[in-house]
């Protein structure tokens, strides 16, 4: 029993057209990034905005928040692109749910909205969490100088809330860029796809895979890395860890 | 809205679903578990123990599965444990594994690097004077670990555990990829089957929905009652 090795490989032409089969997953790690940087932006105001509505003095806005939360947490993330790929389309008016269904990119766009909706859930979790952490007496002391609940949050709670929840949003976006990896499923031609792709036309596959693998670390390490860099950039002096 | 749906597909298919698709499910949450934790437990001890290669072992090993998704993960294993099989037998050919246990063995090791990490969070909750009095009564280190520091850690971690639990519950949907027929397979073969995907990606995200969330509430319970006691 033997498997051929061929590191050449990724220099060959693949049958998809002019490209090698580097650029191919080159291309694949694009629209990972991509992906994942938009579902981000999404993640984070749908997130921040749930999260704040958990810790507001209102019933119906803790309701609001705490069902949103739970109806993303709670289904895989396979089924809820399953649902905004085969099922809304459905549900909306004829022509609407055809012209998305034709749309060119609409597994991008499909893959950007339900990822970003999914990880919105998390992302308002760290921030209710985060502000939950903080002591009363950092708005009680906003209320006492005069402002109202929004500066309140906006000049006290809020800038203090994401410097503590950072390293958490650094682990969530970083499970957003692999979650990317499941838009593989509607059609995303994303890093895995692109891999899986060069399997079935040369059968290296473990050239393929190996290579996908060192994308996916160099990628994380690069995130880390840049997040660690803002954690410190932006840290408080006497309150966080890397403050001086 | 839903005038021009047929629901009855779910009445002529829920035995299929729920006796093939979500049993599969369910065993292959509960292996994956079940094996994560112990394969989690070594990692954490190895990564705890005063041993540099050990622990750099451990170290590398949740470092890389915690970078990977998951579904690149499955199609490795996939690919590769056939190979693996064909070399430890020294067979001719590459061994034929099979998706199921593909998907096992898989979702073991994978979930091992999450629970190692959740079990070494455990460990460390134990003050050293627990471990240091168990060497002082003159105990070896499988007996302060086994009597002493890991049934403690355990406890304090059951709720985080049950919490993986569900991700892990939610992240066998993936076997999607290999074909296998889990409860979003069985869904699905039905789906297409019948042209019904509307009515059953529905059903299938309530059924998933309604099983996580009891899960996600029984853990708050839980943490309540485990909080009291210390």
């Amino acid at each position: 029993m033997k498997y051929n090795w061929n590191w050449g490989i990724f220099w060959e032409r693949s049958p998809e057209g002019v490209a090698t089969y580097a650029d191919l997953l080159l291309s694949g790690l694009q629209w990972t990034i991509v992906t994942a940087l938009c579902a981000w932006i999404i993640a984070l105001v749908i997130g921040s905005i749930v999260g704040v509505m958990n810790t507001l003095p209102n019933k119906w806005a803790n309701f609001f928040a705490t069902a949103w939360v739970e109806l993303f947490r709670n289904i895989p993330i396979l089924v809820q692109l399953f649902l905004w790929y085969f099922v809304l389309p459905e549900l909306l008016p004829k022509a609407l749910g055809a012209a998305l269904k034709q749309s060119p990119n609409a597994s991008f766009y499909t893959a950007v909205i339900g990822l970003g909706f999914a990880t919105s859930s998390r992302v308002a979790e760290q921030v209710r969490a985060g502000i939950k952490s903080l002591p009363r007496g950092q708005s009680m002391a906003g209320t006492a100088l005069g402002l109202n609940m929004p500066q309140t949050y906006r000049y006290v709670v809020l800038p203090m809330a994401f410097r503590i929840v950072l390293p958490p949003l650094t682990s969530e976006f970083l499970n957003l860029i692999k979650n990317t990896s499941v838009a593989l499923t509607i059609g995303l031609l994303e890093l895995t796809s692109r891999a899986r792709s060069m399997q079935e036309y040369s059968f290296q596959v473990f050239e393929a895979f190996t290579a996908a693998t060192v994308l996916y670390l160099i990628l994380n390490i690069i995130v880390v890395a840049g997040m660690r860099a803002l954690e410190r950039s932006v840290a408080v002096p006497g309150y966080m860890a890397g403050g001086k | 809205m839903f005038s021009n749906f047929d629901f009855d597909v779910i009445a002529r298919s829920w035995q299929y679903l729920f006796f093939d698709g979500m049993k599969f499910t369910l065993t292959l949450t509960f292996f994956a578990t079940l094996f994560g934790i112990m394969i989690g437990t070594v990692l954490a001890l190895m990564r705890l123990s005063g041993n540099a290669f050990l622990s750099a072992f451990a170290n590398t090993y949740t470092t890389i599965f915690r970078s990977l998704p998951l579904v690149l993960v499955i199609f490795w294993f996939y690919f590769l444990l056939p190979y693996i099989g064909g070399w430890v037998w020294g067979l001719e050919r590459p061994m034929k594994v099979g998706a199921l246990n593909s998907a096992l063995i898989t979702f073991s090791l994978f979930e091992a690097a999450y629970f190692a990490e959740i079990m070494r969070a455990g460990i460390q909750s134990i003050p050293k004077g627990q471990g240091a009095a168990g060497y002082a009564l003159g105990l070896n280190y499988w007996q302060v670990m086994g009597t002493i520091v890991l049934p403690q850690a355990f406890r304090n971690m059951i709720p985080v555990l049950l919490t993986q639990t569900i991700v892990l519950f939610q992240d066998t949907s993936l076997v999607y990829v290999l074909s296998l027929t889990d409860f979003l397979g069985a869904a699905s073969k039905v789906a297409q089957r019948d042209g019904r995907l509307v009515e059953m990606y529905l059903f299938a995200a309530v059924v998933y929905f309604l099983v996580s969330f009891a899960l996600s509430n029984l853990v708050t319970r839980l943490q309540a009652r485990v909080a009291i006691v210390r």
